[in-house]
């Protein structure tokens, strides 16, 4: 009897609910399809049950900040862990290595201390309701404005990044076609943010989180028992690649040509882990809301120093699968997997005039180029990208119930980061474009209706979004592209202004505007001649990740000297003005003292002590 | 989170007790008939069975500590 019903759970998914099927890579049984029905079913009784508590526009937009340093720790670092994040680099690391790790550390832990410690204060203080909103606070309207709009565009960009991600993902496992991936989930997401706004959408956030590593643990435990551990994985990877690059962080950054990313140490250290990292997780609107709905001071100081444990982490469930892929990933004969480019698979699948170049470039055995190109069907010819790597792995380890699991970690990692690009984009275009702009003198319900109805058409333009990112260079580049062409120059307008009181309204308005002007010509530079790409990145020998950390260091620098000089030219504002909001010239507030282990320099000196020790054990 | 209503942990708690016994239960279905599916590795390690008893364990210590009405 038990083993009757048992079958039935393991029944392929039913027809219906695969009515775009194309040639799916596993068969989801419904065990897997109950896993992820209910993981909806969740999602949206967390909205509905938060609906009632989302009234106010404190309740909707900012959580009516009382979240706990942990939920809001563990949201901040799951907004950033989209199905992007886990797909994407996962897809890197098969591609560059354990190089990808930087964008986990030095990429992000020493500005998610430096938020946490320094800059917070002064964001908690104001009570701004958003980044554009110190912006205004500092510089005045047109520099708010500026910022809002610039953080709308990225915002709707990246969701559709989320959603070609999940695309990805359904494609690959379950064969749903693009369009119908991105109807269903975007259907939810609006769903549960609509009602219940930032609260919803932190709690589904932190659900999540757990999710993910619930799903995602087991491909790297399983992969590394497989490997013979991690010096099996390293013997096997340096037979097959020829070089043991993919092991070491710093040891091959001192030519750029010397490591698989292409890119200099100094790129990295100023690049990536001051420019695009500060700019990141300190300005961005995406991750600062999460710690604005904190419920007190410490708490929003002790959010990110919380987060940056769990993120530091990460590379174990995202950067080890893909390493694990170079050697463990079998065609249907046994042979060794060699995934190819995002840009070949898209000309390649269906097969184009452009794939043989393209073709060219892979690690491929030149017979079984001949046969891709000749339409030869065997288990080598079957194509499939780095972006890939991640489900491979999954659906190589995991059997039904557990592959519903992982699937369901990576559609909550999409609905994660979309869910944080909706609600930042909701809270932005109500209270610094709409609020200011459109209708300055409207009541509270009135923004909250104009709220929930943003995430609507948020969502909708974001999808158009999400096909344009099909015609993008991967899907880690694009979104390092545009870090670095909004983030930079923003970064750059606010450190200045938090740091250095002679910064003027007139000079953070300008060095914001001709700093995203500036960016984005340099990305325009490139793109129309890639030729030019070694003037950005100072080396002939650059590739794409290194134009986009430099890019993101000349941006910065000019908007910072534009700040600089034009701050010389123009009239200072009084200091009892910029109370509340510059270094120097704000009291900050007495904290209760509490006892060490409770004090968020304790935890941030030991992030920092873990922080070199996995940079020096992995150099 | 402050306040009244119920904690985001046991909501999480709720979720992880369905999914640990969906997954040891096939786990265990999977052991006693050694029908293991076609195409993964290792099943040799039981890990639905383990995996899932770990997620059941997690799921009942926050439904228990977290339920809605605790003091």
């Amino acid at each position: 009897m038990i083993e009757n019903c048992m079958s039935f759970l393991l029944l392929p998914a039913s027809p219906s609910l695969l009515a775009f099927s194309v040639a799916p890579l596993a068969h989801l049984r419904l065990l897997d399809i109950a896993v992820i029905a209910i993981y909806f079913a969740m999602v949206l009784w967390i909205g509905f049950y938060l609906k009632g508590r989302s009234n106010t526009g404190e309740e909707f937009f900012m959580a009516g900040r009382e979240m706990t340093a942990w939920i809001a720790g563990l949201s901040f670092v799951s907004a950033n862990l989209g199905s992007l994040e886990l797909m994407g680099w996962a897809g890197s690391a098969y591609q560059y290595g354990i190089l990808a790790t930087h964008w986990y550390w030095i990429g992000a832990i020493p500005a998610m201390l430096f938020l946490g410690l320094v800059m917070m204060p002064f964001y908690y203080v104001s009570k701004t309701h958003s980044v554009p909103g110190y912006l205004f606070l500092r510089y005045g309207e047109h520099a708010r404005v500026l910022a809002a709009l610039s953080f709308a565009l990225e915002m709707i960009l990246m969701s559709g990044v989320n959603m070609f991600a999940m695309a990805v993902v359904m494609k690959v496992v379950l064969g749903w076609s693009f369009t119908f991936s991105i109807l269903v989930s975007a259907c939810a997401v609006t769903l549960y943010v609509a009602l219940g706004g930032l609260r919803s959408a932190i709690f589904n956030e932190v659900l999540q989180f757990v999710l993910i590593w619930g799903g995602a643990l087991l491909v790297p435990v399983l992969g590394l028992v497989q490997a013979g551990g991690m010096d099996g994985l390293k013997k096997q990877i340096i037979a097959n690649m020829h070089t043991d690059s993919y092991f070491h962080m710093w040891r091959d950054m001192g030519s750029f040509s010397a490591n698989p990313m292409g890119v200099h140490w100094t790129g990295i250290v100023f690049g990536l882990g001051f420019e695009i990292s500060f700019g990141y997780w300190t300005t961005d609107f995406l991750v600062v809301q999460r710690v604005l709905a904190a419920h007190n001071l410490r708490a929003a100081r002790m959010a990110p120093i919380i987060g940056s444990f769990f993120k530091m982490a990460v590379p174990f469930i995202v950067i080890l699968p893909g390493l694990l892929g170079l050697v463990l990933l079998q065609n249907s004969d046994g042979s060794r997997m060699q995934l190819i480019p995002q840009d070949t698979w898209k000309v390649c699948v269906p097969m184009s005039s452009e794939c043989a170049p393209l073709l060219k470039d892979t690690s491929l055995s030149p017979a079984v180029q001949q046969d891709v190109l000749n339409g030869k069907v065997t288990p080598q010819s079957e194509l499939h990208s780095y972006n890939e790597v991640l489900p491979l792995m999954m659906v190589r380890y995991l059997g039904p119930g557990l592959l519903g699991l992982g699937i369901t970690a990576l559609i909550a990692g999409f609905m994660s980061g979309m869910a944080g690009n909706v609600s930042a984009f909701s809270t932005v275009w109500t209270y610094d474009l709409y609020k200011p702009l459109i209708n300055k003198k409207a009541t509270d319900s009135h923004y909250v209706m104009v709220g929930r109805m943003s995430i609507v058409i948020g969502v909708l333009v974001s999808i158009g979004a999400g096909y344009l990112v099909q015609r993008a260079h991967g899907i880690m580049d694009y979104v390092q592209a545009l870090f670095s062409i909004f983030i930079a120059p923003l970064l750059a307008t606010i450190m200045l202004g938090m740091f250095w009181k002679r910064a003027t309204r007139i000079a953070g308005f300008l060095g914001l505007l001709l700093g995203i002007t500036f960016s984005v010509s340099l990305f325009m530079w490139v793109h129309v001649n890639p030729e030019n790409l070694k003037y950005v990145a100072l080396s002939d020998a650059a590739k794409t990740m290194a134009e986009n950390v430099f890019r993101a260091l000349w941006a910065c620098l000019f908007t910072g000297l534009v700040i600089f000089v034009v701050s010389m030219f123009t009239k200072p504002r009084p200091a009892a003005e910029l109370e509340g909001l510059v270094y120097g010239v704000t009291p900050l507030p007495k904290e209760e003292p509490v006892p060490f282990y409770k004090n968020e320099w304790t935890w941030a000196v030991l992030v920092m002590v873990i922080f070199a020790a996995l940079n020096i054990l992995f150099w | 989170m402050h306040g009244s209503g119920i904690q985001i942990w046991f909501f999480i708690g709720v979720l992880l007790v369905i999914y640990g016994a969906m997954i040891l239960g096939y786990g265990v279905f999977e052991w006693v008939t050694a029908s293991y599916p076609a195409g993964v590795q290792l099943t040799n390690l039981h890990t639905p069975v383990w995996w899932g008893g770990i997620l059941e364990a997690l799921g009942l210590l926050y439904v228990v500590k977290f339920r809605p009405g605790r003091a």
